[in-house]
This record gives C-alpha cells, structure tokens and sequence, in this order.
C-alpha cells in the first residue's frame, strides 16, 4: 500500500486519560482511518478484557485504586493485552496497534523503569516506535454528554436507569484522578512522543514527532470534531453514458438525471440543513446536477471518476472482447487492478485522503460524485475493508445519509423516485485463474519491481501497461 | 431551469454562462482555502528563525497557490534609517528609536492592509519580534478593523548553540554589519537580542487562551497549537511541523534519455535509449563519488524512472504522483503533431503555459496539487535523489527556487543534468 511502506517499524499508540474523555472515540476513529489509507491497524481495549475477567460489573468499587484483589485483576488483564499486541505485531503483521489504557494504572505496567519501553523489550520482539495520544478534559458539559453518549448503553451497565448511570461513572472518574499522571512535557516525559489533546481539540501540544506516520497521525487528531453534522453522498443525475453502458467520459445528464437534480434540490431544501456546503468533481454530469440546486459549489478535480485509461467510454462488453485478460484480471482483485493508463481504487484512495481530512474538518456537506469514488468515501465512512469496498452499492439517484453516532456512522438510505440504469457489477462467481497467470498485483507497477518488462506498443493515447513480469525468464540488462 | 454550462478552453472546467458569457459567481474552481484574509503574525526574539520561518511559509504558500506576501519590519527600518550604528538603536529607553521602529511597523502593517484588501492577497506574514502583549494587541486590532483573521506563529528556543548558529548564518551578513567583523557583529547582536528580554511575554496558554497560533519550542522538538479556525491555518500547521533544519542535499534530475524522446514524442512510457543508459551508469557513478549518508531515491512509475534508478543498485520507492503530466489526448505525439491536428489546444497552450489543460489531461496546476504531498514528504526528509520528468522537476524546482506561475512551465531542466539543492541561509 503506498503509506505503509512510509513506515518501517511497527507503532505501537498509546491512549491515556481519564474515563469520559473520548480514548476509545478517537482509538476507533484512527484506526478506520489509518485501515483506510493502507496502514495496518488493530485496537486493544482493556475495558473489553477487564470485562472478559471480570463477568459482572458490580460499581465503581473495583476501581479504587485501594482495591487490591481489583488492581491484580487489572494488572493481569494488561498482560494478556500485550501478549496479543505482540502477536498481532509479529505475526499479523499489523503495522500500529492501538492501545487503549486506563489513567495510569496501565501507564505504569508498560513504563516501568524510566518511562521507557523495557517491558517492551522483556517482550521481546523488534522494538516498535511508541506513540502517546493524551486525551485532558476539563469541561464538566463537555465529559457529562460523553458519558450519555456513549458509557450509558456500554456492557457494564445494562439494566440501571441514566440517573444512577451517571453517578457511579462519575465517582469511577474520581477514583482514577487520585492516582492520575498527565504527561509531563517540560520534565519527566520530554523525551517521549506524544500528543495531548486538551478539551476536544481546542489546543494541542505536540513532542517529539518522530517519523511519517505519527505526522500523519497529528495531523489528523487536528482536524477532526465531535460537532453534530450531517455527511451526504450521492452520485450524479444518470448520464448519457450510463444509459448506454459506457464507463467514463465526461457525458452530460440524460431526461432522468435531469429529473433526479431537479428532486435532489427539493430534498435538500426539505432538509433544511444549516450552512451547507456542496462539492462536485470536474466531470459536467456532477456539476449539472450541483446547478439545479442554485446554491453555490466547489469543483474538485479529486472527485473525478475513477480513470479506466484504455477501457475510457468502452461498455464492459466491449472491454470483455477487446481485453479479455485485463477484464478478468478486475474481477480477481478488483481492489488492486489498474486499468492500463488508468488507476486503481488503491490509487482513488491515495487521491481522495485530502477529501476525507477537509470533510472531517467540515460541517454539513453534500456530495456529489461519481460510483467509485462514493465507494471510497463511504468505505471511509463505515470502516468497510478493501476487500468490500469495490462492491459497495451506490447506485444511481440515492443518497446517503451518514450521521456520526456514539463510536461508529449512522446511514440512511434515502431513494429519490426517480428511475435510472443499474450500474452495479457484482463479484462474479471465478473460474480459478490459469497458472501461469502471475499474481494482479504485480502486474501495474504498484509495487517495486526489481526490474521492468519492455512496453508493448499499443494503438492508444496512454501507455502505462505491459506484458506481465515473466519472473522466470532473464532480468532485461542495460547493456 | 439549471443554467447551462460551458467547458473553458484553456482549463477544461465546465462553467456556467448567462447569455453567451460565463456566469461565475456561483461555481468554485478550486477548494475555498480561505473565507477572508489571513494575517500571519511572527513572534520571537532575534535569531528565533522568524525570517527563516516567514519566507519558508511564503514560499509554499504561493507554490500552492495561495497568493502570499511577507512584510519585514526590519527592512522597513533599514530603509528608514539609512545607516545602522549600533545595538544602542534597540535599547528600550531609546526614545527615537522607539519611535522610528513603531513608525515603521506602522508603515508595514499600512502595506498589508494594501496587499490583502486592495491587490488580492489571501495571506500576509507580518515578521518583527512583536515580543510584548500590547504590540500583538494593536496588529489583533488591525485585524480586526480590517476583516482578517490572525494567526500567531512564535518561535521560542533557548539553545545558545542554536542560537549562535542562526547569527553565523544570516546575521553576520546583514546590511547592518556590513562593515563590521564578524565578531563586532556576533557581540553587537547578542546585545540587541538582550534588549528585548526584559519586556519579552511569550504567549501564555491562559491570557491568550483566545487567539490562534502555534508555539515552536527548540526548533521543532515540540509544539503547542491553540484554536486553529480554518482550512489554511490547518495547512499551515501541518506545513510548520514538518520542516526542519538539518543540512541535507536535495538532487533532481530527470530519467535518462528515452525512446521517445529520440523522436520528440512526448508523454508515453517508453525505455531508455543507449545514451540513456549511459546516464543511467554515470549517475550511479556520480552518486558514488558524492558519499551521501542515507540517500533515499525516488521514482515515478514509469518506466524510464525505474529503469535509470536501477542502474544505481540500491533501494528506491516508487511515486505515482510523480508520473510525468499526463497530456490527455496528444500523449506520444510530436509538437509537429499536435499542432496540425489540434491547432486550437497548440495556440491556447503557449498562452497559459501554467494554467492550460490538455483535453483529457492535466495542467501545470494540476500537477503542483498532486505533488503537494511529494514536498511535504522531502521537507520531512534528509538527503533525496528524485529521478522524475521534465514538467514535475519543473514544479518541483519552481517551489524549491521560489519561482512564480508564469516562469514554472519554462525553467530549465535539459536531461542528464543533475540540479543539487542546498538550503543556505534564508534560500
């Protein structure tokens, strides 16, 4: 994946901060968009094992930090914890583990001795870069709607009305800030990277930042907001193109895709939706639809449609005939395939990240874009792994409408009844590949070839494409 | 009824037009980096970087197109004062010279107004100590009057070594000390830093607790961020936390001669030619001889990239966004070529060299957006090798040399030439 050779030990974050002050929030957030992007990544809450230990919570009382049968149980969980962020490291090859912490109790299992990684290092495997995400809260409104949000429906409170909820949260925290540590960035804790992230992004202090990917990881936790906002995607009206079956171009709104802009205003006019901002591609089916709504728009030439190079304004029957291999190969590893000239939805992702960061930076946006694209966005949205994301459904006049709730995305479906074509392909059902065909992805220069095969001339305006890698025969020489 | 739309020639963008004319205001080309001007504000004692960080910012700034000034205060003196004599002009009961530097921090503040209200600057960088509260409060004022939103950047560090390292390289030059020894100048400076120490108040996390900015503490060990409100300041930041100052060379050169190159074809993904692979071989020599610790090489994904790094032996990474830019329909064609069969696309090229598009393409514009991330990644970096093509070295040279739009599409950049960049002093 392109970031994930930015990164070349593994990475181990570390959250800390008091219960109610969004560890968990931001622990998911991250790793969907970290997966998303192509880095590897896993959470480890202990919450979830210290529930596996312990099967019925009973109150607060196991969190006293006096409690010593409760902090054996704590102690002993945060071992298993390691043992499995070790093993995803190793063996999964997982590039950053996430890893969710209690105040300091946790904080100080891992650091003993110098604040360093030495227990780490008693684990014994290749020494990860050690990241610390500092979450310090000190507005009461801000912890009290975290803990309605999403503490009042958690596992260890099933059956308790809101009132007594709260309260013994509440004095969970209390139990916690007896022993708590914040990171020190003047004294003890100068030599670590960290982040710390105070009262839900409104200042941040930033140490140490060692390598790509945790510059990457501050840049995000920057952006994003816990604002209530709403998120819609959709695709353009139906186009000429679509009716006839080409992929691609720049084709202007068939009759029906016409209708479906005229439908889409009046149902963002019945939405009524605070300061909305709209965003179309540079392709002219987005921005006709984005006109009929007489609002202002932004073009992003990102949002443009998937490039498909040679296969531009051919129908896919036309594709099957003309490049039987190329189309077989798209429905191998749909992912990964690059189209001769064109790109791949690894390559769309890599594209679309500005995207995603200026979303998370936004309020209410509309938009609208095309179907590969609103795959991307929406695999972003509802951490759907790359696997998944070439067959998400995103067909034509629909949109979706995505609020963030609690820890995930809530979408809903919302059909304009206005008919168009199917431009949907699903996985077919695959003959298994002859065996001298070499793998997809070595085939489109998406990885480091140690040499390169010679170009086939072809009869067309672009050229990145050849014969496979024939990984058998002589290396072309320079001589 | 939704308005029709337009394709424009020269970029491609489809507009929207009222009676055979474009309409405009409705549609964006671009992001919307900003809704209002945006003054960036300096904060530090001397030898803080604060120039270093003013004109590094202002370059980048432009380079992805967001028109960007900067305003140096000290010049403002130099140019009021016509000699410099001694640190004494700095001395905080120095009735005249506090009346000269306010007059002349008025002066600039007078330009900025000019430069973001009047003449389409999105982004001023206001450079001077601005080292106490009530300084800061009047250009906070200014903003605010005038409909811009401020941003502080202040630079603190407390390395002499660094310190002394900063006066070596950009002091001992200046105007100021221009007929002095370098230990007169190194002696006169630190006692001018010394007369903005007792009055200096560095932003505080409570009584500034409103404002924007970004505290860089010991040249990037750590920083403190406080309300960023929009996109450019994200940016900004973003930018601000991944420079550094650690000597390091830079090398650009194109791949070796091509195929089709030998037949003045353009775009494609040919192989090298023999002479090509000459180069290829000299280069791995020359890259040899240079003896660069930890050089990191970087390609494109085509093919004439891969095949000349390969002739060095060692490790590379492989950039799409490097790809040379895609001429849409004239890809392997002769200049001859397009001329004849697109005569129109021809003339509009030489026009707007920076802003035209070819028909299912890309322009010179397109192609800084999409390199974006390949400088922000070699301002990270130490030493680099990038092997790429003409329009992107282009581009990458014209953010590296501070080059402008319209002189970008026609820097020089013949094959088999390596470019070695050093950044010295303020450049």
């Amino acid at each position: 994946a392109w970031a994930s050779y930015m990164t070349n030990s593994p990475t181990l974050i570390v959250m800390i901060g008091l219960p109610a002050r969004g560890k968990t929030y931001v622990s998911k957030k991250l790793t969907r968009y970290l997966n998303w992007i192509g880095v590897p990544t896993k959470v480890f809450n202990l919450g979830v094992y210290r529930r596996e230990a312990v099967k019925s919570y009973k109150s607060y009382d196991f969190f006293r930090h006096d409690n010593k049968e409760a902090m054996e149980i704590r102690r002993r969980c945060a071992l298993v914890a390691l043992e499995d962020v070790k093993a995803y490291l190793l063996e999964e090859c997982g590039q950053i583990a996430v890893r969710l912490f209690w105040a300091q109790q946790g904080l100080k299992l891992v650091l003993i001795q110098g604040r360093g990684v030495s227990s780490l290092k008693r684990a014994s495997f290749s020494r990860p870069q050690v990241f610390f995400v500092e979450s310090v809260c000190d507005d009461p409104e801000v912890i009290a709607a975290n803990i309605l949000e999403v503490k009042v429906s958690s596992p260890d409170y099933p059956e308790r009305d809101r009132e007594n909820v709260m309260d013994d949260f509440l004095k969970r925290i209390e139990c916690y800030k007896v022993t708590y540590q914040p990171l020190d960035p003047d004294e003890y804790d100068k030599d670590l990277s960290f982040i710390k992230v105070i009262n839900v992004g409104q200042r941040f202090l930033v140490n140490r930042v060692q390598d790509y990917i945790q510059s990457k990881i501050v840049y995000y936790l920057m952006n994003i907001h816990v604002q209530p906002r709403t998120i819609y995607l959709c695709r353009h009206g139906e186009s000429e193109y679509n009716l006839v079956g080409k992929i691609g171009g720049d084709s202007g709104l068939s009759p029906r895709g016409k209708q479906f802009a005229q439908a889409l205003k009046k149902f963002i006019e019945e939405q009524e939706i605070v300061d909305l901002k709209v965003w179309t591609s540079q392709l002219k089916r987005t921005i006709q639809t984005a006109e009929s709504l007489g609002v202002t728009y932004e073009q992003w030439k990102i949002l443009n449609e998937i490039d498909a190079g040679v296969c531009e304004e051919m129908t896919y029957a036309e594709i099957e005939a003309k490049y039987p291999e190329e189309f077989a190969m798209r429905d191998q590893e749909k992912y990964l395939y690059r189209y001769p000239g064109g790109e791949s939805y690894q390559d769309l992702v890599q594209r679309l990240e500005p995207v995603i960061m200026e979303l998370e930076r936004q309020g209410n946006v509309l938009v609208i874009s095309h179907q590969a694209v609103m795959r991307c966005l929406l695999a972003y949205f509802l951490d759907k792994s790359a696997d998944e994301l070439p067959y998400l459904r995103c067909p034509l006049h629909t949109i979706l409408k995505l609020t963030p709730v609690a820890y995930g995305c809530k979408v809903e479906t919302i059909t304009l009844n206005v008919e168009a074509v199917n431009t949907h392909r699903d996985k077919p059902s695959l003959n298994s590949p002859p065996a001298s065909q070499t793998p997809v992805r070595m085939r489109r220069n998406s990885f480091t070839p140690r040499a390169s095969a010679d170009t086939v001339k072809r009869p067309r305006h672009y050229s990145v494409g050849s014969k496979p890698l024939d990984l058998l025969g002589p290396l072309p020489s320079l001589e | 009824p939704a308005r029709e739309l337009t394709q424009n020639p020269l970029h491609k963008t489809w507009e929207p037009y009222d009676n055979g004319l474009p309409a405009g205001h409705s549609a964006q080309r671009g992001v919307c980096m900003t809704n209002c001007p945006t003054l960036i504000v300096m904060v530090g004692l001397p030898a803080r970087g604060k120039t270093y960080i003013s004109k590094k910012l202002t370059r980048y700034l432009n380079w992805i197109g967001v028109p960007t000034k900067e305003f140096n205060v000290g010049q403002y003196r130099r140019a009021l004062v016509k000699k410099y004599k001694s640190f004494e002009f700095f001395l905080p009961d120095n009735e005249e010279g506090l009346k000269i530097r306010k007059q002349c921090a008025l002066a600039a503040l007078n330009d900025v107004r000019q430069y973001l209200s009047e003449e389409n600057g999105h982004v001023a960088v206001f450079d001077a100590t601005n080292t106490t509260r009530e300084r800061r409060e009047t250009i906070y004022k200014f903003g605010e009057e005038n409909g811009y939103k401020t941003f502080f950047v202040e630079s603190v560090c407390v390395d002499p070594e660094v310190i002394a390292a900063n006066i070596v390289q950009v002091k001992l030059g200046s105007p100021d000390y221009v007929d002095c020894s370098n230990d007169e100048a190194t002696e006169d400076f630190m006692k001018r830093i010394e007369c903005y120490k007792n009055s200096y108040e560095t932003l505080d996390e409570t009584f500034d607790k409103d404002l924007s900015y970004i505290k860089i503490m010991d040249v990037g060990r750590s920083y403190l961020v406080n309300r960023v409100m929009d996109h450019i300041q994200s940016r900004i930041v973003y930018y601000l936390m991944n420079i550094h100052v650690t000597p390091r060379s830079i090398y650009l050169c194109r791949h070796g001669e091509s195929e089709l190159n030998l037949k003045g074809r353009i775009g494609g993904d040919p192989g090298l030619s023999v002479r090509g692979k000459e180069f290829a071989k000299s280069l791995a020599q020359f890259i040899n001889e240079q003896n660069i610790k930890d050089l990191k090489v970087w390609t494109s994904q085509m093919k004439r990239t891969i095949q000349t790094a390969e002739a060095l032996g060692v490790p590379y990474e492989q950039w799409k966004v490097l790809n040379e830019i895609d001429a849409g329909v004239c890809e392997e064609m002769t200049y001859e070529e397009i001329q004849e069969n697109y005569p129109l696309e021809f003339a509009l090229r030489d026009q707007d060299k920076y802003r035209y598009r070819y028909p299912k393409g890309e322009s010179y514009e397109d192609l800084v957006q999409r390199l974006e991330p390949v400088i922000m990644e070699l301002e990270r970096q130490e030493n680099v090798l990038v092997i790429c093509h003409q329009a992107v070295m282009r581009c990458l040279l014209a953010y590296f040399l501070d080059k402008p739009a319209e002189q970008l599409p026609y820097l020089k950049c013949p094959l088999h030439t390596v470019l070695k960049l050093t950044p010295v002093a303020y450049g």
